[in-house]
């Protein structure tokens, strides 16, 4: 598809990894989270791009790499709406959207009194309901809003 | 489900079959005295930080049962001074005993001493999360004062913002058919959270600050403390310490056999002038604590079913 005027276009990748629908202003948080600098190949950032869904959403193209299942899972908590698409020689393979597990580790639990917090554990949360987010830390019950999440 | 090696970590974990489950092997226990049912066993009581109450609740019940307790009643004479880990210590103790009996400041503390454990254990208190057992020694009080734990109209008062006892009794109160009613300041009421769980749950309840508005539709007066230290403004505290002090003056308003519980310490909330009506139910509450104990620790060991 022909990119409108007044649109700044991205280009197609031919190997990698897409995540569209993201909102505009977690695109950056997503991006920091894939941790770019570890990775030679190049990426595309696009934000402030017209979505009739969103109103402005961004997305990202990365080239020859497909993303964890962890940092999947970590896309959903900022992101519940984006989609993730593998491209193979220009063509989307597989789209899926993201979804926030029933089981999430890899993040901090806000409560500073949390067992988490002073001895070297992994940290376990259960979602209790997905939009908006409530995560249930499986240590300390303490219930975490999206706002609550480090990542 | 079974009892036999389960954790009793938090009452969410609880069913209202396992709740009736505790409480009928609780009530057999207080009418035919088991003092041999525990004999050989031997109950870890780790208290990392003090609590009176609940630490000699528990030695006791392992006593009357016949088993034997060890363990500590302050972190300073144990090797986390020295650094330990929670971890390591449970790993430890784990050798040593057939059930451990935790208290801990941290939240969630009893539930990473139950993934180190291959004994059961049971969660004497975590920090401001959970403390089970008090919320069944709750349950166990009201079945015995009022006969049945189903149609009761359940008052809580004071600090409910904070008060750990009154989230999970009300969490464990929504198995059963009740009405509640929350009696605090604005700045002390329920958390959103339970409510809207209440609400998913269509357990009904009234919001409000006026005690005696609700207090003659009450089967059951849960009091608790108002805690000076949750306070960030004095004068506000100072304002609010004695919104809710009752004496003999509120039975006149009550019905006749409302029961009064509190789980104490009470500071000025309840005046002593209540303490040899009928209603006063409190310190008949702390003596449940015995039986309740007696059952999970039989339950969890597989010395009762």
């Amino acid at each position: 598809m022909k990119a409108p005027e007044h649109m700044i276009p991205v280009p197609a990748i031919k190997e990698g990894t897409v995540i569209d629908h993201l909102p505009s202003r977690e695109t950056l948080k997503v991006m920091k989270l894939l941790n770019p600098q570890e990775f030679e190949h190049p990426i595309a950032v696009a934000l402030n791009l017209d979505s009739k869904k969103l109103g402005k959403k961004g997305v990202i193209k990365i080239n020859n790499r497909n993303l964890t299942k962890e940092e999947v899972e970590k896309i959903a908590i900022l992101a519940p709406n984006a989609t993730v698409s593998l491209i193979k020689n220009y063509k989307v393979v597989e789209k899926n959207r993201v979804r926030v597990p029933k089981k999430i580790g890899g993040i901090l639990c806000s409560n500073p009194n949390c067992i988490t917090n002073k001895e070297p554990v992994e940290t376990v949360f259960e979602l209790v309901q997905e939009s908006p987010l409530r995560i249930r830390c499986q240590f300390c019950e303490r219930i975490m809003s999206r706002k609550d999440i480090a990542l | 489900m079974t009892f036999k090696g389960r954790d009793i970590i938090s009452i969410r974990d609880f069913s209202k079959e396992d709740i009736l489950k505790v409480l009928d092997v609780a009530q057999k226990l207080e009418r035919r005295p088991q003092p041999t049912l525990m004999k050989g066993a031997v109950m870890g009581s780790l208290f990392f930080e003090p609590s009176t109450r609940t630490r000699l609740s528990f030695t006791s019940a392992m006593e009357k049962l016949g088993g034997e307790v060890l363990g500590f009643e302050d972190a300073a004479v144990t090797s986390v001074q020295k650094g330990e880990t929670l971890w390591d210590t449970i790993k430890m103790v784990n050798n040593y005993v057939d059930v451990i009996v935790q208290r801990h400041p941290v939240e969630g503390a009893a539930k990473l001493a139950a993934n180190a454990a291959d004994v059961p254990v049971i969660n004497a208190g975590d920090g401001a999360n959970q403390h089970p057992t008090q919320t069944l020694l709750d349950l166990f009080t009201i079945q015995k004062e009022k006969g049945k734990l189903d149609g009761l109209n359940i008052g809580f008062v004071g600090d409910l913002k904070y008060g750990r006892t009154v989230h999970s009794l009300c969490m464990a109160m929504s198995h059963f058919r009740t009405k509640l009613f929350f009696v605090a300041p604005e700045a002390l009421q329920m958390p959103e959270y339970y409510l809207a769980d209440l609400q998913k749950k269509k357990i009904p309840y009234v919001v409000t600050a006026d005690l005696n508005k609700v207090a003659p539709q009450l089967d059951i007066l849960y009091m608790t403390r108002i805690q000076k230290e949750r306070f960030p403004d004095p004068i506000e505290y100072n304002r609010l310490k004695d919104s809710f002090h009752i004496n003999r003056q509120l039975l006149k308003i009550t019905k006749k056999d409302v029961r009064i519980l509190h789980p104490l310490p009470r500071v000025n909330e309840i005046a002593t002038d209540l303490d040899d009506t009928p209603n006063a139910a409190y310190f008949r509450q702390a003596a449940n604590g015995v039986p309740i104990r007696q059952a999970l620790i039989a339950l969890v060991t597989g010395r009762a079913a």
